[in-house]
């Protein structure tokens, strides 16, 4: 069944390919926006302001930490840089330069971390980004936006730009569909976006997610379970009324994220709630453990990211918050 | 030389003595810090900044083309506040607030926390890269200001300083000069025993930079230099200073245990009677 089906959500092009319309648009609107490219700028779709500013793109080559640290440079001359790549080699390969020039200097620039997650596919373990959300963590200073839908992600691309300071947004290969009429879409940085109502248990998602929660809310509503689903676009600043709501009103808690559960956005919830409201949660994530090549709908299923895993695991939290009460 | 240039002269070397000497005076007083790497790059930081290569304005330190000065070898941190404070961008009070809490003068510079400080450097080899990008975005803004990145050795020893060495020539940067501070010393031994870089002049020539080799603690040299470094055109230039490390006092030159380490006050009495000298 296709992502997005069951809750009756609209098929869309893939998620960089939306990235590349919306840096694009960002570009045509305010001409400090750079871009650097770090030699990938056909698969993140960064080329597509290639073509239409050359004089703004730098393709740096492959040698991410002179990507990272020109483009902080071109910060400091007064230009606002996305400085783009695979999340898994940009991150990782310029771990420290980001740090250096762009979060303890905390400078006005964007990266952009595309291919997130394990949904890029066939080519494997190697260029996934299962730990970007956890190292982006690692920078107190940044701005957490990972988009769910189409109507979201040029959003975040345009708030990124109008927000001052270091933003990181992720990306990726796959198609999610739309959650947001593309007309009626709320967006504000640190405002998590309720997408569904429902009283009996909470479950939150980012990125491709969101579409799954959906599709598990519509798999518990059969079962009489009313699930609100969260959109949880920003991991920093993070929503904590949003959150506490969340947890008084529902009483237990499922998170699911394309990433390592170690981290990620799940635990950091878990952080939160914890200090707040302590209520049942269950964790839908990557369980310390690399994927593998394949098809993506396969590796979201032997890797346990379906609607089917998401809808389990809230029958587990509403299950131990029935035993507490 | 004519006499005018000669008192210039004299008054740059009363400059780099009083500069070694902050040194001194700030690294023993916050009992930490790096002072012979400031040491050997003192001259070299005394022609920029006071041999009339830098254009700047200290009471207007962001004027949007002054020439950029970024010190990648972050540790020489003391000896940047202290040209800073010369040069009048912020009183010379705050030099002795070095590494102290609640203090902008960090342990190594932070972008923007002190008038003149252009970048954050401590994490070695990234200096080389934001100078390319400072040209970069002075050309986008049509704006013809000169880049100086001051270089450890050892830094050299980083991928990225030649990834940015590779993209200073690609992308043409004639405004781009950079300096090595060659003083032969990393911090656990000399560099030709822990990871050579010669040869070194045919490096930089190979990849696409014009160099000039100099004698690093001959401010008239340098200035010299310097300047032919701004007649190039079409590639970046590079100037491969020598220098000593510890450069002012005896028992820490080319003495690299001393890398880390400030003086202990006796001995810094004992190096403030040979700085006087």
């Amino acid at each position: 069944m296709r992502l997005g089906e069951r809750a009756g959500l609209k098929p869309a092009k893939p998620m960089r390919d939306v990235f590349g319309d919306a840096l694009l648009e960002v570009c045509r609107k305010n001409p400090k926006v750079v871009v650097l490219d770090g030699d990938l700028g056909n698969s993140t779709k960064a080329e597509t302001v290639r073509q239409a500013f050359p004089e703004r793109f730098f393709n740096i080559g492959i040698a991410e930490s002179n990507l990272v640290s020109i483009g902080a440079g071109l910060a400091a001359c007064g230009f606002i840089p996305f400085i783009t790549s695979f999340s898994s080699f940009l991150l990782c390969n310029a771990y420290d330069q980001i740090r250096l020039c762009i979060a303890l200097s905390n400078i006005n620039a964007k990266i952009l971390g595309s291919h997130g997650g394990i949904t890029l596919g066939k080519d494997g373990p190697t260029q996934m980004g299962i730990e970007d959300l956890a190292l982006v963590g690692g920078w107190p200073t940044f701005t957490i936006l990972v988009p769910s839908d189409p109507t979201i992600m040029h959003k975040a691309v345009a708030a990124a730009v109008e927000h001052p300071g270091p933003v990181f947004v992720r990306s990726s290969r796959v198609a999610m569909p739309y959650i947001y009429p593309p007309d009626a879409c709320p967006f504000e940085i640190g405002k998590a976006n309720v997408v569904r109502q429902g009283h009996d248990v909470t479950l939150i998602g980012c990125g491709i997610m969101v579409a799954m929660a959906l599709d598990a809310a519509a798999i518990l509503a059969e079962e009489g379970i009313q699930a609100r689903v969260i959109d949880m676009h920003t991991l920093r600043p993070w929503d904590v009324e949003t959150l506490a709501a969340a947890a008084r009103e529902t009483g237990a808690i499922v998170t699911a994220e394309e990433h390592l559960l170690q981290g990620g956005m799940g635990s950091n919830i878990a952080r939160i709630v914890a200090g707040i409201h302590p209520v049942p949660m269950r964790f839908v994530g990557l369980n310390d453990t690399y994927a593998e090549s394949a098809d993506p709908e396969d590796l979201l299923r032997k890797y346990g990211l379906t609607a089917e895993n998401i809808a389990a695991a809230a029958r587990q939290a509403i299950a131990a918050k029935v035993a507490r009460t | 030389m004519g006499s005018s240039m000669q008192t210039d002269l004299e008054k740059l070397k009363e400059l780099a003595r009083q500069l070694r000497l902050d040194v001194l005076d700030m690294t023993t007083q916050a009992a930490s810090g790096h002072p012979s790497s400031c040491w050997s790059a003192t001259e070299i930081v005394t022609a920029l900044f006071f041999g009339g290569i830098l254009r700047y304005r200290s009471d207007d330190p962001w004027w949007p083309v002054r020439d950029r000065f970024i010190l990648s070898k972050g540790h020489a941190a003391p000896l940047l506040y202290a040209a800073l404070a010369a040069a009048g961008y912020f009183p010379r009070d705050l030099l002795w607030r070095l590494r102290q809490i609640d203090s902008p003068v960090q342990g190594h510079p932070i972008q923007g926390m002190l008038p003149g400080v252009e970048a954050t450097t401590g994490s070695l080899g990234q200096g080389l890269s934001l100078g390319v990008g400072h040209v970069l975005g002075g050309r986008l803004n049509g704006l013809t200001y000169r880049v100086y990145v001051l270089l450890g050795d050892g830094e050299c020893e980083a991928g990225q300083t030649w990834e940015a060495a590779m993209a200073g020539a690609h992308f043409k940067c004639d405004t781009l000069t950079a300096i090595v501070d060659y003083n032969k010393y990393q911090e656990t031994g000399p560099i030709s025993r822990e990871m050579a870089l010669e040869p070194f002049v045919d490096k930089w020539r190979s990849f696409g930079w014009h160099v000039q080799e100099v004698d690093g603690h001959d401010i008239q040299a340098l200035i010299q230099a310097l300047r032919q470094a701004q007649a190039v055109r079409g590639q970046p230039s590079v100037l491969i200073a020598h220098t000593i490390k510890g450069k002012g006092v005896s028992f820490v030159e080319a003495d690299y245990t001393w890398h880390g380490r400030a003086l202990n006050p006796e001995q810094a009495a004992r190096a403030r009677e040979e700085l006087l000298r």
